[in-house]
């Protein structure tokens, strides 16, 4: 253990002295300045996403194999960084007019970083036990951000709904994993590799083990506790656990399904083609009746998981890169989206459809920045999310998988339809009383306007494909 | 080891501790009794780590320590959740499952 190998792991040295960092300052800060936290906070956190750019050395391996890194790994944790940092940059306002009044700023800052710590350890981690711990604790924060308006009974019901669903999903989980543990007599990843095989009591506990992250992820059967929770939680909570809780457990569950479980394909071939075509047709289907903005989001971003498992099917390098680039593009189509549902929520407390009726007449740039969003995550030529999907679909159909893809497609058309409803209430529909003018603060246009920009540019500017295509040659 | 007692009847044991969880935790309607559902669960795991590591894997420790972490995790985890409980308690005096479906569908 030397200096060096600290570097490795400087992402998580440093996120956990912000963390500690922000609860000393809590202490000196004087009572009529709390919200002086919000800038601090954004500013270490900054230059925490700028420090973490700095380029790795090579792959390497901690603690004895628990901890592992590579080039791949630490450029999904600056991705996760950047779209950590929007979130702090959308929800400032929030905080610091309804939150630092009840003394809870701090508290939300260091629970977002201790969660975003747990990702860090789950996907670098090298054996179950990091991976337990890392899963848990990214959840628990999260569950304490869903209820975190205590004096709102919604957000204690969907704190409530995604602890019970969590710490069921672990338990099912670590079921799994302790009939691996008996199969292969190891719980360190490497050396599962070596003795894995095809037998009932792994494909078990695999199941089991699948199943524990299809949770995080949403996947249909395990979708319900989403709704729900992205309704009764706070937007930028509903926000993070869609963007960044989704994208970190959809890389683990991808490293995890090509490399310890590359001998059992043919079993989790099968399972992830069920699931994927369940979880578009159902998160599609229940989005086309939502009303409420929130719960169309939650639906969509079920949908958008069912997408991404196509390029896990594929199981290669190809698949590797086209499922890191379409989660980059979907945090930012997402972010934004959820964005302006959250400005217009703080400014006027509205967030049905309907209430959106007109918005081009009164905010024509936030109705352009929506629109913008919706057509990234509908997959519309030539912004982002268009050429997110087309690769994704590539990637199954080299694998002959022409079906699935045609009934993916399938899925883009029915999906385009409740976008376009969104984009029909704000451009074409009339409203009696439409949610008035306002302008936003500095944190919130200058969040929306990182969004817009990663959409555009992802869409535009190819080497960062390459890039990423590059990295992944990791993983095959 | 136990003398006399084989793995088979052990793990047959927890699997069907497991499965008394899930059914618990489908069919109750109490919050409190939803969370021992789920502690049921952690419990399978933890002897079925145990008993893995003492009768397959004798020579190193990691299903025994794996069980402590888990324990420790459990703990935070029902602590969590008691605290969110006892929240919505405070706002509908009620743990009922049939008083927290304001949101559904």
């Amino acid at each position: 253990m030397n200096l060096s190998s600290f570097l490795i792991m400087r992402h998580e040295i440093l996120l956990l002295a912000i963390a500690l960092l922000l609860l000393v300052a809590e202490i000196f800060i004087s009572k009529n300045k709390k919200g002086s936290i919000v800038h601090l906070a954004i500013f270490l956190f900054g230059i925490h996403t700028v420090i973490g750019f700095l380029p790795l050395g090579e792959t390497s391996i901690l603690f004895g194999g628990m901890f592992q890194t590579n080039n791949l790994i630490h450029f999904f944790k600056n991705v996760l960084n950047i779209g950590v940092f929007i979130l702090l940059l959308q929800s400032a306002d929030w905080i610091q007019e309804k939150i630092v009044e009840q003394e809870k700023g701090t508290e939300f800052f260091v629970l977002l970083f201790f969660s975003l710590l747990g990702m860090y350890f789950m996907i670098s981690s090298g054996d179950f036990l990091m991976f337990y711990l890392g899963l848990e604790l990214s959840t628990l924060p999260a569950a304490a951000l869903a209820a975190y308006e205590t004096s709102k009974r919604i957000s204690s019901e969907a704190g409530i709904k995604l602890i019970l669903s969590a710490a069921l999903a672990s338990g099912v989980s670590l079921f799994g994993i302790s009939l691996l543990y008996a199969t292969s007599g190891s719980i360190y990843f490497n050396e599962i590799i070596e003795v894995i095989s095809l037998n009932n009591l792994t494909i078990l506990g695999f199941i089991l083990f699948f199943t524990g992250l299809s949770f995080k992820i949403s996947l249909v059967p395990f979708h319900f506790w989403t709704a729900d929770v992205y309704e009764g939680a706070p937007i930028n909570v509903s926000s993070y656990l869609s963007v960044i809780s989704k994208g970190a457990a959809t890389f683990i569950l991808m490293i995890l399904l090509f490399t310890v479980f590359k001998s059992l394909m043919p079993v989790w071939e099968n399972i992830v083609y069920v699931v994927a075509l369940a979880t578009m047709f159902i998160g599609n289907l229940f989005a086309l009746r939502q009303q409420n903005m929130k719960r169309f989001l939650a639906f969509s971003s079920i949908a958008q998981a069912g997408f991404i498992l196509l390029g896990l099917i594929a199981g290669d390098q190809l698949g590797t890169a086209t499922v890191v680039y379409f989660v980059m593009i979907y945090i930012f189509s997402n972010l934004a989206a959820f964005g302006v549902v959250q400005a217009i929520s703080l400014k006027t407390g509205k967030e049905t459809m309907d209430d959106y009726n007109g918005l081009y007449r009164t905010n024509p740039n936030l109705s352009l920045i929506m629109m913008l969003a919706l057509f990234s995550l509908a997959g519309i030529p030539p912004i982002a999310g268009f050429f997110g999907k087309i690769f994704l679909f590539t990637a199954a159909a080299s694998k002959g998988y022409y079906l699935l893809v045609f009934l993916a497609v399938v899925n883009v058309t029915i999906s385009l339809y409740y976008y376009l409803l969104v984009i029909r209430a704000m451009f074409i529909r009339q409203n009696e009383n439409p949610i008035p003018y306002f302008k936003n603060k500095l944190y919130m246009r200058l969040g929306l306007l990182i969004t817009v920009i990663g959409i555009l540019v992802l869409g535009l500017y190819s080497p960062l494909y390459d890039y990423i295509y590059e990295l992944s040659s990791v993983f095959n | 080891m136990i003398a006399g007692i084989s793995i088979y009847e052990i793990l047959t044991v927890t699997s069907i501790l497991f499965f008394i969880g899930v059914y618990g935790f489908i069919t109750r309607t109490n919050l409190i009794s939803i969370l021992m559902s789920v502690e049921l669960i952690l419990n399978a795991s933890i002897i079925n780590f145990v008993v893995i590591n003492k009768y397959l894997y004798p020579d190193v420790f990691q299903g025994v320590f794996f069980s402590i972490f888990i324990i420790a995790v459990a703990a935070a985890e029902t602590a969590l959740a008691v605290a969110i409980i006892i929240n919505l308690y405070r706002q509908i005096s009620s743990v009922e499952v049939k008083d927290t479906e304001i949101m559904k569908y």
